[in-house]
């Protein structure tokens, strides 16, 4: 049993290190990416050291510090899990991308140690890269954490991830369905869920039925969550209304996703979709 | 000759002399460009262990089809495969540990090198990275391969090359059955006998069956042990070589191709084309 599970994990590990390779053959793309990330967080932090300017209203220190850290988790947690959601979504584009994979999928590879590897090397991906955006940003902007509970802020980061994965996994089938349009309709329906999370603002300033989308995003809980956890200090018991949803969401979404993709692979099996081009 | 060795994957194939059955095997596709077509019609054949099984035909005769139904890519709509008596479908992943497969395009993540490539696909066949080092520049330097140049990325070697790797890369997993579609086309001639030589030496000091899917005459007839001629998705001949010329009256391979065709090789491929435009 250990044995079988060492071994899966070894399998697993290829596509780590492969990733890990990629990304070094792709270094200047990934500066590019690391560029864009801290110049859109910093950009969104300046929004919130602005605002007296923009407001007209003269606003004290500790607002103008709260709304700056307000911001920034929203878009640092944003990156992270939208790193996450994209990667895990690209898994069949990406090798479609190089002609990989026929290769990748013919070879013994059970699809749920190949996902688990895939998704090991993007949370190693988005892990680095959140980390040096925020390192990059709190070096332009002042960044109070006094009140910071960051144990509660990384639980609800892990718990989010965990539901990520699950709809990065299911959304990763499309281009399968769809060898066309399917990456598309994945980042459509990433651009819908910023829209409706929270991610710069409370949910309860969009239209109603945006609201009721919002209620099925476990990024508005996750962010809602990480704001609570490092503004003012909410402990997990306090903040368990946020992550019980977010963690039913990884919970089902993990296996329902895994199982669409195995059912999709066959699909794509028995009408010739499972090839190098579209 | 140095001889490889490699670990062989944890499967037993069932006994017998069989490593490939197909029975009435079937395959059709749809699109709303060309309705509903039948690219394998009833395709029946067996290639037994240790044999060379040339499948010849021309572009678009169903040789590839064929070849990726064999590799797991693709569900048969009819008949059934079995791999050294296992089931391709009920026993998939058992199917997936003896075979691999070269297509005619290497694929490859053509921003790594030949090594990290090889390190990666032995990886995935279970074989561990220090043994797929040693095998793979083993492999690579009986291909022809210039070694010095394994750690560059593949995108700046050359097709022939990254042919050889994609052939290497195949060979390191010491696969049971080894399926080549059309492994030597768009190669150089000097290239194109390597990997030919290559190929008949592995078959005659291992125990690898090989089915190699070509359209070109003289490799059928310079590699394989039995030729099946593959035409309209249909098998309408196989036998050797000799044995498909002497039922058909015809000196040359080429003569035995128009007879059951109706057709010249470079006539088929031409008029395959021509559909394909």
């Amino acid at each position: 049993m250990m044995t079988a599970m060492g071994g899966q994990l070894g399998l697993a590990y290829a596509f780590v290190e492969r990733e890990i390779a990629l990304s070094k053959r792709y270094w200047a793309w990934e500066l590019v990416w690391l560029v864009y990330g801290i110049v859109t967080s910093l950009s969104v932090a300046y929004i919130g050291l602005a605002l007296s300017e923009i407001s007209g209203v003269a606003v004290d220190d500790a607002t103008v510090s709260r709304t700056v850290l307000y911001l920034l988790v929203g878009t640092i947690a944003w990156r992270f899990l939208g790193i996450i959601f994209e990667n895990i979504g690209e898994v069949i584009a990406w090798e479609r991308w190089e002609g990989t994979i026929e290769y990748t999928f013919m070879s013994p590879v059970p699809r749920f140690t190949h996902l688990i590897g895939m998704c090991g090397a993007t949370l190693v991906r988005a892990t680095a890269f959140s980390i040096a955006i925020l390192a990059a940003v709190t070096l332009f902007v002042p960044v109070d954490l006094s009140n910071a509970n960051v144990l509660s802020a990384l639980v609800l980061l892990a718990v989010g991830a965990l539901a990520f994965v699950g709809l990065g996994i299911a959304s990763a089938s499309f281009p399968l369905l769809w060898t066309e349009k399917g990456l598309q309709m994945a980042y459509i329906v990433q651009a819908v869920v910023l829209l409706v999370s929270g991610v710069y603002y409370p949910t309860d300033v969009l239209p109603a039925w945006m609201q009721v989308l919002s209620t099925i995003s476990p990024a508005t809980y996750v962010i809602e969550g990480m704001r609570m956890a490092l503004l003012d200090g909410a402990d997990l018991l306090t903040l368990w209304p946020n992550v019980w949803p977010a963690l039913v969401v990884g919970v089902l979404s993990v296996p329902l996703g895994l199982r669409l993709f195995v059912a999709v692979e066959r699909y794509a099996k028995r009408t010739g979709r499972l090839k190098r081009s579209g | 000759m140095a001889t490889l060795t490699a670990t062989r994957p944890e499967v037993r194939p069932t006994a017998g002399r069989d490593a490939l059955v197909a029975r009435s095997v079937t395959k059709t596709f749809k699109s709303s460009r060309e309705g509903v077509r039948r690219a394998v019609d009833a395709v029946s054949l067996r290639v037994v262990r240790g044999e060379i099984y040339g499948l010849l035909g021309a572009n678009g005769s169903g040789k590839s089809t064929l070849i990726r139904m064999f590799s797991t890519l693709l569900t048969p709509d009819a008949g059934d495969v079995r791999v050294f008596g296992l089931d391709m479908r009920r026993d998939e992943d058992a199917v997936k540990r003896l075979i691999n497969r070269v297509s005619v395009e290497a694929s490859f993540f053509k921003k790594l090198s030949a090594m990290e490539n090889l390190v990666y696909a032995g990886r995935l066949y279970g074989v561990a990275p220090e043994e797929s080092r040693a095998k793979a520049m083993e492999i690579l330097r009986r291909l022809g391969v210039d070694v010095a140049r394994v750690n560059e990325p593949l995108e700046q070697l050359s097709r022939g090359m990254q042919q050889k790797v994609a052939i290497a890369r195949a060979f390191l997993t010491a696969p049971t059955l080894l399926l080549l579609d059309e492994p030597t086309t768009g190669l150089d001639i000097r290239s194109k006998r390597e990997v030919q030589t290559f190929v008949r030496d592995l078959r005659d000091e291992h125990d690898a069956t090989i089915l190699l899917t070509t359209h070109d005459l003289d490799e059928a007839e310079r590699l394989s042990d039995r030729i099946g001629i593959l035409h309209d998705g249909r098998l309408v001949a196989e036998g050797t070589a000799d044995e498909l010329r002497a039922r058909h009256g015809a000196t040359a391979l080429e003569d035995v191709f128009m007879s059951v065709t109706g057709r010249r090789l470079d006539e088929a491929d031409a008029a395959a084309e021509e559909k394909a435009k």
